[in-house]
């Protein structure tokens, strides 16, 4: 039975998706308990898969039982670095779940069953993305939660967002087409699409590795799967596409989207290309560290010059998907920077879910879109004021949350490999963040409205959208559990930082020969 | 122009990478390609489809027999793709209630009866073909094995006849041959044959979509047969998620998601 | 020049053609005003990629990744299925009889490989093209409705509409 999780994993949202579309369409109350029931099945999956991992080693699927040679079927693995990815999506899946539920009742009620169904295969596509063991298998899979999230953005939102929708789409296709010359270019100098076997091909045959095609083949599918995380210069879209769009699903592709996308990046410089060819042969570490510093201060700075709270969080995501590249290519001796990394994929998706369930709690029971807004929230809601707190605790790096001790191991990193411009920059950003934080904190608690008068009556149309009227208010708990939730979430992960970092360092002990060439 | 002097930027880096990786290929038409023929030291996965594949199922038709077992994962994904843009469309265009536009729905019906002999032979050579078009649709699906074919091809050809009829009438005409709600359900349904022969495998004990353990299930003498025949079973379930969602596409995006005479 | 040609671009003429298209469509995507436009940029782009794929499965002088049945050592039942069905489509016969002599040498590798295109591309890309029409689909519904939201789908115009409605509230 526990050999058949992977495939699981895929299935249960897909047969949740296919059941809201048959039975959805006549009654909408069914939509809820079918995809919670469904999520909950994958998480319970992961958890299982997670244990198997770490008592057995990696698990192995070939879908079809097609195993020998290497290749011709469809591979699926489970190992460490995937293992606790998965947890952290299926959490943040079923969380979104009950916050989804009010969300989508209001304006265009006879639409539910389209967005769950579409909110399902989104999960499907992000788990099937992390167990992907084939090449081109992890391009359909990347497709299948684009199309699902240009959906879920452009469907009910304002006009802007339909717009960054549209930007949001081109941008996504010519970065998944990217990806998809890029493995057509391994293809051609390796004749395989399994990473593995690229892997041990370019291991063995050092004039393939060292051919331009290889060299290409990594470009493109490194700039392709960068316009999917919003990297430094190809950010333009994330902004707008996820202020704009309802917060049930800014909630699930915020936390989600950049960090399974920063999962595939370290997957095909770990799994297909290796640590070693990535960062001794190409020896581009310095560049990229470089760029990942123009992003976490574009960041930074981009998020202080924001009203809204929506778009300051997304330009913090920005900013921290510099963190999380910059410290996977830190190539220091001990591994510390890409440790760091993982880790933070984990942390920042609590941190991400928190803020943004917090932010949409906030539109949709005040209104308040804008930071101006937030005055006197202490008083009105004060328990998730407190959650928001601890959330923006964690963005700043206070100990004990866990964006503390990501930031830890990613300067413990930038020390180890003497890139002191990114020790500074996460520095920089960490104080930044302080300050964000603190105005908005300052506001909600103390009610002063800052000295530059602007009106926030704009944007008022787009927003009407989004306020509940007050017959059809949700239950308050479905908002409020998986805030709290969330924000125990990333105290727990700072608590038992050790374990979780022990769990992610037997992954990267077992690389061959990764102290070698360091 | 500023966005022209920043394409033009775009492409001639993009384009310059791209071809100075060029020279570095095998020739065009090489047989003995890394593609092709594998690189020393690993065994080839195109030499093996070529020269085993037919003994695993049975099945002449190559890339039938790679995308529809081989790699009927990817298959299965490439089929949810095609039913989540179908729903994304539903969920962004379609609009219930007539929201503001007028009724305009004449049916043909009522312009043949009214004297509009403008559509006479329109609408009769499609009432010939559509027939004629559905059944060659599903000899494409039927005959992927041996010819060029399969579920797609053919469940496009078969979304096609009834965009034919929506055309040559208008979109009622074909609606009431294919709802909404069928539509839906048979993109649904669909996909559902495709994952239930996979985990009919799986009940009997092995991994997902390896279908010949299905061998008790189909009658068939061997896993090769039991192959081939699932093979068309998922074709099948294919043909109809492509052929609900090509329509429904087709109707969603003329009728800007009213459902009401199109084009 | 020509021996530049000679030696550059005649062994790879596909692999540089599949780089023009490809250009075409970025600058198409990038450049171009229309959404409409836009999008059919964005599907050159991806169509070249499929050019791409399909090149390097190309064998010379090879034939369909089809097989023929006859010079498989078949049970005496299917071959009579097969026969059959042959007989329906007699357009192959023309490869299938040269295969026929390969094939008879050694019956266990029924084929010459090297007369037979990849298939492996083809399926790839058959998978390309089925997300290139999804994606279509899914960004001409995007651009109806904001079509039907700032009533034009020219990009200054639209930018201009968001600027407008920022700013006077």
């Amino acid at each position: 039975m526990v050999d058949q999780i992977p495939a699981l994993l895929v299935l249960a949202p897909l047969f949740g998706a296919l059941l809201v579309a048959l039975v959805g369409q006549r009654d909408h109350r069914v939509c809820f308990p079918i995809a919670i029931a469904s999520l909950s099945v994958t998480l319970i999956g992961a958890i299982a898969a997670a244990q198997h991992v770490f008592a057995n080693g990696p698990m192995n699927y070939f879908v079809g039982g097609w195993e020998k040679p290497l290749g011709i079927g469809i591979h699926l693995r489970i190992d460490a670095l995937n293992a606790l990815l998965l947890i952290a999506i299926a959490t943040v899946a079923v969380l979104v779940t009950f916050f989804s539920i009010r969300r989508v009742g209001e304006k265009n009620a006879e639409k539910t069953h389209y967005f769950y169904v579409l909110f399902l295969l989104l999960c499907l596509g992000l788990f099937g993305i992390t167990i992907a063991g084939d090449a081109f298998n992890l391009f359909v899979l990347i497709e299948v939660s684009s199309l699902t999230s240009y959906g879920l953005i452009a469907m009910g939102s304002s006009r802007r967002g339909t717009y960054a929708a549209f930007n949001y789409v081109l941008m996504g296709t010519v970065g998944a087409s990217f990806y998809l010359l890029g493995v057509g270019y391994l293809y051609l100098t390796t004749g395989s699409l399994n990473m593995q076997d690229i892997h041990s091909i370019l291991g063995t045959n050092p004039e393939i590795a060292s051919s331009k095609a290889v060299t290409i083949a990594f470009i493109f599918i490194l700039v392709g799967i960068w316009i999917k995380m919003a990297f430094f210069p190809l950010y333009g879209w994330l902004p707008n596409a996820y202020s704009y769009c309802p917060s049930s699903t800014a909630c699930l592709l915020a936390p989600l989207m950049t960090k399974v996308s920063v999962y595939v990046m370290i997957r095909v410089m770990v799994s297909v290309f290796g640590l070693e060819w990535v960062f001794v042969s190409l020896g581009w570490s310095h560049l990229v560290v470089w760029l990942a510093v123009i992003a976490i201060l574009s960041g930074s700075v981009l998020a202080l010059a924001q009203r809204e709270i929506k778009k300051m969080l997304c330009y913090l995501i920005v900013a921290e998907v510099g963190y999380m590249v910059g410290g996977a290519w830190l190539a220091d001796e001990g591994l510390w920077g890409m440790t760091g990394a993982l880790y933070h994929i984990l942390a920042d998706a609590a941190m991400t879910l928190c803020l943004f369930l917090a932010a949409g709690i906030f539109v949709k029971r005040h209104g308040a879109r804008e930071i101006s807004d937030l005055e006197g929230m202490f008083k009105k809601s004060p328990w998730v004021m407190a959650a928001f707190i601890v959330g923006a605790l964690a963005m700043i790096g206070v100990p004990p949350t866990c964006g503390f001790f990501s930031k830890f191991y990613l300067i413990r990193g930038g020390i180890d490999a003497g890139h002191w411009e990114y020790v500074a920059a996460l520095l920089i950003s960490s104080l930044v963040n302080a300050v964000l934080f603190f105005r908005i904190i300052e506001i909600a608690f103390f009610g002063n409205k800052p000295a530059e008068g602007h009106d926030h009556s704009h944007d008022d149309h787009e927003e009407a959208t989004e306020i509940a009227a007050p017959h059809s208010a949700p239950p308050v708990w479905s908002g409020n559990l998986p805030l709290f939730a969330s924000a125990i979430i990333i105290v727990l992960l700072g608590v038992f930082n050790g374990q979780v970092v022990a769990l992610i360092r037997t992954f990267l002990e077992d690389l061959p020969a990764v102290a070698a060439h360091f | 122009m500023l966005s022209k002097i920043f394409a033009s930027i775009a492409v001639a880096i993009t384009g310059s990478i791209l071809l100075y990786g060029v020279s570095d290929f095998p020739a065009f038409g090489d047989p003995n390609s890394p593609a092709s023929a594998g690189v020393p030291g690993s065994e080839s996965v195109s030499l093996y489809f070529i020269e085993e594949s037919y003994k695993d199922t049975k099945v002449p038709n190559l890339v039938t027999s790679v995308l529809a077992d081989y790699r009927g994962y990817d298959t299965m994904f490439e089929t949810v793709v095609i039913f989540a843009a179908g729903m994304a469309i539903f969920a962004i265009l379609r609009v219930v209630g007539n929201d503001g536009e007028e009724k305009r729905a004449t049916s043909l019906e009522d312009s043949f009866t009214n004297g509009d002999h403008s559509r006479i032979i329109v609408g009769t050579t499609v009432r010939i073909v559509v027939p004629v078009i559905q059944l060659f649709a599903l000899y494409v699906i039927a005959h992927g094995h041996h010819s060029p074919g399969g579920g797609f091809q053919g469940g496009v050809i078969l979304g096609a006849s009834f965009i034919i009829i929506a055309l040559s009438e208008n979109l009622n005409a074909a609606l009431r041959r294919l709802s909404e709600q069928n539509y839906v359900r048979l993109a649904a349904i669909g996909i559902l044959i495709y994952a239930a022969f996979g985990v009919m495998a799986q009940i009997l004990g092995k991994n997902f979509l390896d279908y010949g353990v299905l061998e008790p299930l189909l009658f068939t003498d061997g896993p090769e047969m039991a192959r081939s025949h699932s093979m068309l079973g998922v074709e099948v379930g294919v043909a109809f998620t492509v052929t609900a969602i090509m329509f429904a596409i087709y109707a969603n995006l003329s009728s800007r998601g009213q459902l009401e005479k199109g084009l | 020049m020509a021996e530049f040609i000679h030696e550059n671009i005649e062994p790879y003429f596909n692999y540089w053609v599949y780089v023009i298209i490809m250009m075409i469509g970025l600058w198409a995507l990038i450049a171009k005003n229309n959404l409409i436009k836009k999008l059919i940029g964005l599907s050159i782009f991806q169509t070249a990629i499929i050019l791409f794929y399909v090149s390097m499965g190309v064998k010379e002088e090879a034939t369909i990744p089809i097989l023929d049945h006859h010079g498989h050592e078949v049970a005496a039942s299917e071959h009579r299925l097969f026969v059959e069905e042959d007989g329906q489509k007699p357009a192959e016969g023309d490869h299938a009889q040269a295969e026929h002599h390969q094939a008879e040498d050694h019956d266990d590798h029924a084929t010459n490989p090297d007369l037979i295109a990849n298939p492996l591309p083809h399926v790839l890309m058959l998978t390309a093209i089925v997300v290139g029409v999804a994606t279509l689909g899914v960004a001409l519904s995007i651009s109806q409705m904001i079509f039907k939201e700032f009533g034009s789908l020219e990009e200054n115009e639209i930018l201009e509409e968001i600027k407008a409605s920022a700013s006077d509230g």
